[in-house]
């Protein structure tokens, strides 16, 4: 039984940057000290993100975050993390619901340049199984906002 | 590159009973390594369920009339395949419960309401967590201890340890799973029951993935209560069995109240039903017995020693194609093992390995396997897992094998 697999579009889920964060991310530190923390945890899969953030005044001076998950999620925390330092915590929750749109759907007619960081998981609104693993580290990173008084 | 054995059984024929094995997924054929999730189902059972629905149908013990007798006794007889699928002393001992998980819940209220404070229940770290969380639940309800019997390094039961945790004679039962979910490991029941009987306990195996495998024979393994799932022995969903020694299923309380599990009600008292309706509040799965006594008229039709030796076929062949996997890690080298293969790949994470496999149609599980402890006993955060079925062939191994081969270059 020959079935040959050619994974060719799988390049659209696994893009070149989410394959190299996902094996060097560059935020993948112990934040300390730090203004908020929280867990995401998806026990459907095992997948376990905690997203640390310290702010200066009103924006968001640094992220990091601890992972132990799959490509796509680890990929998802880091771009995530260059996404959100220096930016408000208003900013922060439009992201995450743009974020949330685009991956859910494929498509983010709001999104502007601030996005563009992002768009490599665009991909990930064909697989259903995987979206999770795209918005844990987001979900953790509001807790963790929350968690700082600026929720 | 490929040894091909003769199979112990017509593959082929097996599988044209099957009609969702020829769907395509992704446009590639189906290569379904995920029955220990849950198997698909056979022909038979997909027309008894339906023809039960179109021609013969109405609810149980209840009606006078000839659709309910009638339907009473499809049901009722499941019972009796049960009784002889597990070779039970009684058709009565036989309890219908959800599945297995709603089984151990049944048994952790009911006989977990009969134990002191003081006693202890020992499971082990290879558990699923249906084989966990109700006897924590117990344990914060009852004041009851729980104690965790260790595993060896190759995912056998530490046969030591487990002495030890009997040793003291306050273990009231013994709940263990009779095959892994996540390492294929059989454990040694009828062993492990004598050490228990030994040491004053009683012992419940959970049998979800053993039964699917090999005939089980509930009194020489001397078990004393033995669960099960209808929707993995090829069977559908909804229906799983409690079996028990009746003087202790006779001794326990109700799980849940209502209609059929009572003698007579009144607002003052209430009486309960015998056993095993005791046990069976409300309207039963009806179609769903139906469709596990035909299941399971079909397993006997096919025969435990020919899916057995299928299976043990199937494994060897499959732990042979991925050693030559190169970073590729069996998680799990138990003597006595059955269809179910764990693995890690290096470089790549469980996740993304089984959504690669699932682009060239081959459905393998990836995660945590509901049971995380194991997971951390083990050192690994999730593993892929491959579970193999009377329906899986040695050619579709073949594809797994290959396809991983591609998916580590993918990822490297």
């Amino acid at each position: 039984m020959s079935q040959a697999a050619s994974f060719d579009d799988m390049r659209d889920l696994y893009q070149e940057v989410i394959m190299a964060r996902g094996r060097h991310p560059q935020h993948q530190l112990r934040l300390d000290p730090y203004d908020g923390a929280a867990k995401g945890d998806n026990p459907m899969c095992g997948d376990r993100v905690e997203v640390r953030i310290r702010m200066a005044g009103d924006t968001i001076a640094e992220a990091g975050f601890e992972a132990r998950g799959c490509a796509i999620s680890v990929a998802s925390a880091d771009l995530m993390a260059d996404a959100i330092t220096g930016r408000t915590p208003t900013e922060v929750r439009t992201l995450a619901e743009r974020f949330r749109v685009m991956v859910h759907t494929g498509a983010c007619p709001d999104c502007g340049p601030e996005m563009d960081p992002l768009r490599p998981l665009v991909g990930v609104h064909e697989f259903k199984s995987r979206l999770k693993c795209a918005t844990l580290p987001w979900d953790a990173m509001l807790g963790a906002l929350k968690e700082s008084g600026h929720g | 590159m490929t040894m091909i054995r003769p199979a112990p059984l017509d593959v082929e024929r097996i599988r044209a009973e099957f009609p969702i094995l020829s769907e395509t997924v992704h446009g590639k054929p189906l290569v379904f390594l995920d029955s220990a999730a849950s198997s698909m189902k056979p022909t038979a059972v997909i027309d008894a369920m339906a023809d039960t629905m179109r021609k013969q149908y109405a609810n149980v013990h209840r009606g006078l009339h000839w659709m309910s007798e009638r339907t009473t006794d499809a049901y009722e007889s499941t019972r009796d395949a049960v009784a002889r699928l597990m070779n039970a002393p009684s058709r009565d001992e036989i309890v219908f419960a959800k599945n297995s998980t709603e089984a151990i819940n049944l048994l952790a209220h009911s006989y977990g309401s009969l134990m002191q404070p003081g006693q202890a229940v020992l499971i082990t770290e290879m558990e699923h967590h249906a084989n966990i969380v109700p006897w924590q639940m117990l344990r914060d309800r009852a004041g009851i201890e729980l104690r965790i019997a260790r595993i060896t390094d190759a995912g056998e039961l530490d046969w030591a340890d487990y002495e030890s945790k009997l040793a003291d004679g306050r273990v009231a039962l013994v709940a263990m799973t009779h095959m892994s979910n996540v390492l294929g490991t059989y454990t040694p029941a009828a062993r492990i029951a004598a050490a228990a009987h030994a040491a004053g306990a009683k012992v419940m195996f959970d049998g979800s993935q053993a039964i699917v495998h090999r005939r089980v024979d509930v009194q020489a393994l001397d078990a004393d209560f033995y669960v099960f799932t209808g929707h993995k022995l090829y069977g559908p969903t909804g229906i799983g069995v409690l079996w028990g020694r009746m003087a202790l299923l006779d001794a326990m309380p109700p799980f849940m109240g209502g209609g059929d599990m009572i003698g007579s009600v009144s607002f003052e008292k209430t009486t309960w039903a015998r056993v095993p309706h005791k046990f069976e509040a409300g309207t039963p799965p009806i179609v769903e017995a139906i469709g596990l006594k035909r299941a399971i008229e079909w397993v006997e039709a096919v025969g435990y020693d020919a899916i057995a030796a299928h299976e043990a076929a199937l494994t060897e062949h499959a732990l042979a194609r991925l050693a030559d996997v190169k970073g590729l890690r069996v998680i799990g080298q138990a003597q006595d093992r059955g269809g179910v293969v764990s693995f890690t790949l290096d470089g790549a994470h469980a996740h993304d390995v089984a959504t690669l496999l699932d682009r060239n149609g081959v459905a393998v599980r990836a995660g945590n396997h509901c049971a995380e402890p194991l997971m951390r006993r083990l050192g690994v955060d999730s593993t892929a897992r491959a579970s193999f079925g009377v329906y899986t062939t040695l050619g579709e191994i073949d594809v797994l094998a290959d396809t991983l081969e591609r998916v580590r270059e993918f990822f490297a």
